[in-house]
């Protein structure tokens, strides 16, 4: 682990930071979640550290307990948009044929519709649970998942290797999960982080529309959301979920940067 | 005594690696090398990859390739040190008085310009001729280098003629500037020995009739052998032996030099058939989908056990596309494959896992034929596990056992395959197929991309191993100096047809027919004035007829 660049340390420092606090929310906020502590939007002070929102809660803890909700979700997300997109994005490239023609058009068809406008139409159906926000945003971004593992996987299974493999008889689980995975983890690290924001950017933008996380829970974009018609009082409260938003964002990319690089070289391997 | 157009004195040329894991360190690949050529003569540069062949000669050209630094030393051209000039003065040089001739033209011709176009770029660019005069210059070396409508082959695009064509336009794109100095970096590797005769004597023809000097870099004696004055044999950057044509090929001096003059002396002693072949192909007839086209036509040939047929044939032969329906990737629209007894079914999916044990394949290229995610104790253990579910200790004796029958003894299990050599890579493919106890092992154009010496351990090991395990091997090559030295029977492919089949005494003795003849008299011989001797016997047949 030695030779991290500054820029991943800085970036590894952040993150860090986020997950730790979004972790141990409980024990690092102030104050309770729901907790009415002070007055309407009090200006910073040693005893509100970031001042108050909208209704008198803390504005310090609102914000650490919103990210542990926007981190959870988030990742809970990519994790499962990753799983599903991969391995099918593996399994059509390398089976081929009808197999891939089918799967590849049903998510040609998923992609054609904006996925925010899918998103709102689900979430006015169904119970707006975190469960629920969970497996839509997961579903959504495996179809860019797939698109982006199919292509790297259709260039490596085109690979003497993975001939060799074939013609020794091996089943399909061996030739995606031993022969083509290690061969496209990089760019699928790269794509990891992205997606990671991708995903906060979304569940802040259906919250901020009403449809993400509901109250009392807080979460960065509702926090925004609650605290939007401070900005015409020249009240700060709604600019720092967004700064939370965009460090969490710059940290994590600087993170996955390093990684790639790191596996890029590795042993020569392709990239 | 006059100045020579090239003098180079303790040329020394580094460059930067970056190990995985470690910081980046310089290096030297040319320790000090010291040679001249006077004007008009051909000075040949060989040996094998990793040699700085192609690095001094770019260096001649005051250029370091993908960060290769030229560190010291002196390069003289025409009376001035180019690498104590400027940049300035370099591209006055470049393209001018020193002009370059790369290995794959297909590459480097910008498919998007016609080909007149660029030939007479430089010439241009440099002032050296008007534009009317540049192209009739150009047209003049067409019709030099023997291309077909030299009038008009100018005005086609570069993927409309075929490789040699190219190559031959690059020569006279070279030429164009009436340079004093051609690098030429390989310009025959790349092409099937039957056009390689004639590029060659193409640009020996140009070099004579226009007096050019010229650098000719290859990893092949006898090709350099017949187009040089003197030969400058090179081994890890630095110089080995420097002589006259006529030394260096009858009277080498040092070892290095003698083993690349004996190189594929292998003997090898025909072996008679047996009754029961362990391979027949009958009746073959195979196309690519979607194609109307037959890739191969009714290709009838049988393979002994612990015997060797060798496949030979050109490019687009068929070669390959046989070894891709014995294995079961391409089901053939006609005809049988059977295989130690029994019939083979067409398609991979279908054959049983004990059919697909005992047909194992060797690839061309050993780099994409070993996944570089795993080690080589990964490799070789795979088949041991999935055909013979040994596991644990007795699966390590074993792969164990497999490396040192490949000569290659401990401390490699855990290497990746970008930390061996390609000699050694290719060894563990072998081992990878020898790890499933097969009875025959397809072998297409293993050796090609290996350098001569290094290949010919190969050869050697394959031929050890045949005697020991009784194996057959399927060896699909174009190289026909490798058919001679490892072959049992001899199959020569044409355009998709077998045109002659039978053991290698007969398919080697007269009398033969054409396309055989063409064959055969195409491999370059490590002897002066060989290539005189076939063009001259050629030119004498085609008016006899």
């Amino acid at each position: 682990m030695k030779n991290i660049p500054v820029a991943a340390l800085i970036g590894l420092f952040f993150t860090a930071a986020y997950f730790l606090m979004a972790l141990f929310a409980p024990l690092i906020a102030p104050y309770g979640m729901s907790e009415i502590v002070g007055d309407v939007w009090e200006p910073s002070s040693s005893q509100f550290l970031l001042g108050t929102d909208s209704i008198g809660r803390d504005l310090l803890t609102r914000l650490i307990y919103g990210g542990r909700t926007t981190i959870f979700i988030a990742t809970a997300a990519t994790i499962l948009s990753f799983t599903l997109g991969s391995v099918l994005g593996f399994f059509a490239a390398v089976s081929g044929g009808w197999v891939d023609q089918t799967i590849s058009r049903f998510v040609d068809l998923i992609m054609s519709i904006p996925s925010l406008i899918f998103a709102l139409v689900v979430l006015s159906v169904m119970p707006t649970t975190t469960t629920i926000l969970i497996i839509l945003m997961g579903l959504l971004d495996s179809t860019r998942v797939y698109r982006l593992a199919r292509a790297v996987a259709v260039d490596i299974t085109v690979m003497d290797y993975v001939e060799a493999a074939r013609l020794r008889g091996e089943k399909i689980g061996w030739i995606i999960f031993r022969e083509t995975l290690p061969n496209a983890l990089s760019p699928l690290v790269a794509e990891m982080g992205l997606r990671f924001i991708f995903a906060v950017l979304f569940i802040s933008t259906l919250s901020f529309l009403g449809l993400g996380v509901q109250p009392p829970l807080a979460d960065w974009g509702g926090i925004v959301k609650e605290n939007k018609e401070g900005i015409n009082y020249g009240i700060q409260a709604a600019l720092y979920p967004a700064y939370a938003i965009a460090t969490l964002c710059i940290s994590i990319n600087l993170v996955a940067d390093w990684v790639l690089n790191r596996t890029t070289s590795l042993k020569g391997g392709r990239g | 005594m006059t100045e020579p157009l090239l003098k180079v004195r303790g040329l020394k040329i580094g460059a930067t690696i970056y190990p995985p894991g470690e910081k980046p360190r310089d290096i030297e690949i040319v320790h000090g090398v010291d040679f001249e050529l006077e004007a008009g003569k051909v000075l040949g540069l060989i040996g094998e990859s990793g040699a700085g062949k192609s690095t001094i000669g770019l260096a001649a050209m005051a250029y370091g390739r993908g960060g290769v630094e030229l560190t010291g030393g002196e390069v003289w051209v025409n009376g001035r040190d180019i690498l104590k000039s400027g940049l300035r003065d370099v591209r006055k040089l470049r393209g001018a008085e020193v002009t370059y001739v790369s290995q794959s033209a297909a590459a480097s011709f910008n498919p998007a310009k016609k080909i007149l176009e660029q030939v007479i770029e430089a010439a241009i660019f440099q002032n050296k001729f008007s534009k009317k005069d540049a192209e009739a210059r150009a047209i003049a070396l067409f019709a030099k280098l023997g291309l077909p409508d030299p009038e008009s082959i100018g005005n086609r695009y570069p993927h409309q003629v075929s490789g040699g064509q190219l190559q031959r336009c690059m020569t006279a794109l070279a030429l164009c500037p009436e340079p004093d100095l051609v690098v030429f970096d390989e310009p025959t590797t790349a092409l099937d020995v039957t056009t390689q005769i004639d590029v060659l004597a193409a640009i020996k023809e140009a070099i004579r009739d226009t007096g050019v000097a010229a650098l000719y870099i290859t990893h092949d004696l006898a090709v350099v052998a017949q187009v040089s004055d003197h030969i400058m044999v090179l081994q890890q950057g630095a110089m080995v032996e420097y002589g006259a044509v006529d030394q260096i090929i009858n009277n080498p001096q040092e070892a290095y030099t003698q083993a690349l003059v004996s190189v594929r002396s292998i003997k090898h002693i025909e072996k008679d058939p047996t009754d029961t072949p362990v391979l027949r192909v009958e009746n073959i007839t195979a196309r690519y989908r979607g194609t109307d086209f037959d890739v191969l036509k009714k290709i009838n040939v049988e393979l002994h056990p612990g015997q060797t047929l060798a496949i030979v044939g050109e490019s687009g032969s068929g070669k390959s596309t046989l070894a891709r329906v014995i294995t079961g990737l391409l089901p053939p629209s006609d005809g049988q494959i059977v295989f130690d007894g029994r019939k083979l079914t067409p398609d991979l999916a279908t054959r049983p896992l004990n059919d697909l044990r005992e047909l194992q394949m060797i690839y061309q290229m050993a780099d994409t034929a070993m996944n570089p995610r795993q080690t080589v104790g990964t490799i070789i253990g795979r088949p041991l596990e999935f055909y013979f579910g040994l596991k644990g200790k007795a699966k390590q004796r074993r792969i164990q056992e497999l490396l040192d029958e490949i000569e290659l003894g401990e401390g490699f299990q855990d290497r990746y395959p970008a930390e061996l050599s390609g000699g050694q890579k290719q060894r563990v493919c072998i081992a990878r197929a020898l790890a499933a106890n097969p009875k025959l092992i397809i072998c297409d154009e293993v050796t090609s991309a290996l350098d001569p010496l290094v290949a010919d351990g190969i050869l050697k090991l394959l031929l050890s191993l045949q005697k020991r395990e009784d194996v057959a091997y399927l060896f699909i090559t174009h190289d026909l100096a490798t058919v001679k030295a490892i072959a049992d029977s001899i199959a020569v492919m044409f355009q998709g047809e077998v045109v002659r089949y039978g053991p290698k005494s007969e398919v080697l003795a007269p009398p033969f027919d054409a396309y055989t003849d063409l064959l055969l008299s195409s491999v370059p011989e490590m002897k002066l004035g060989w290539l005189e001797e076939v063009i001259e016997h050629r030119r004498m047949e085609s008016a006899g007829n």
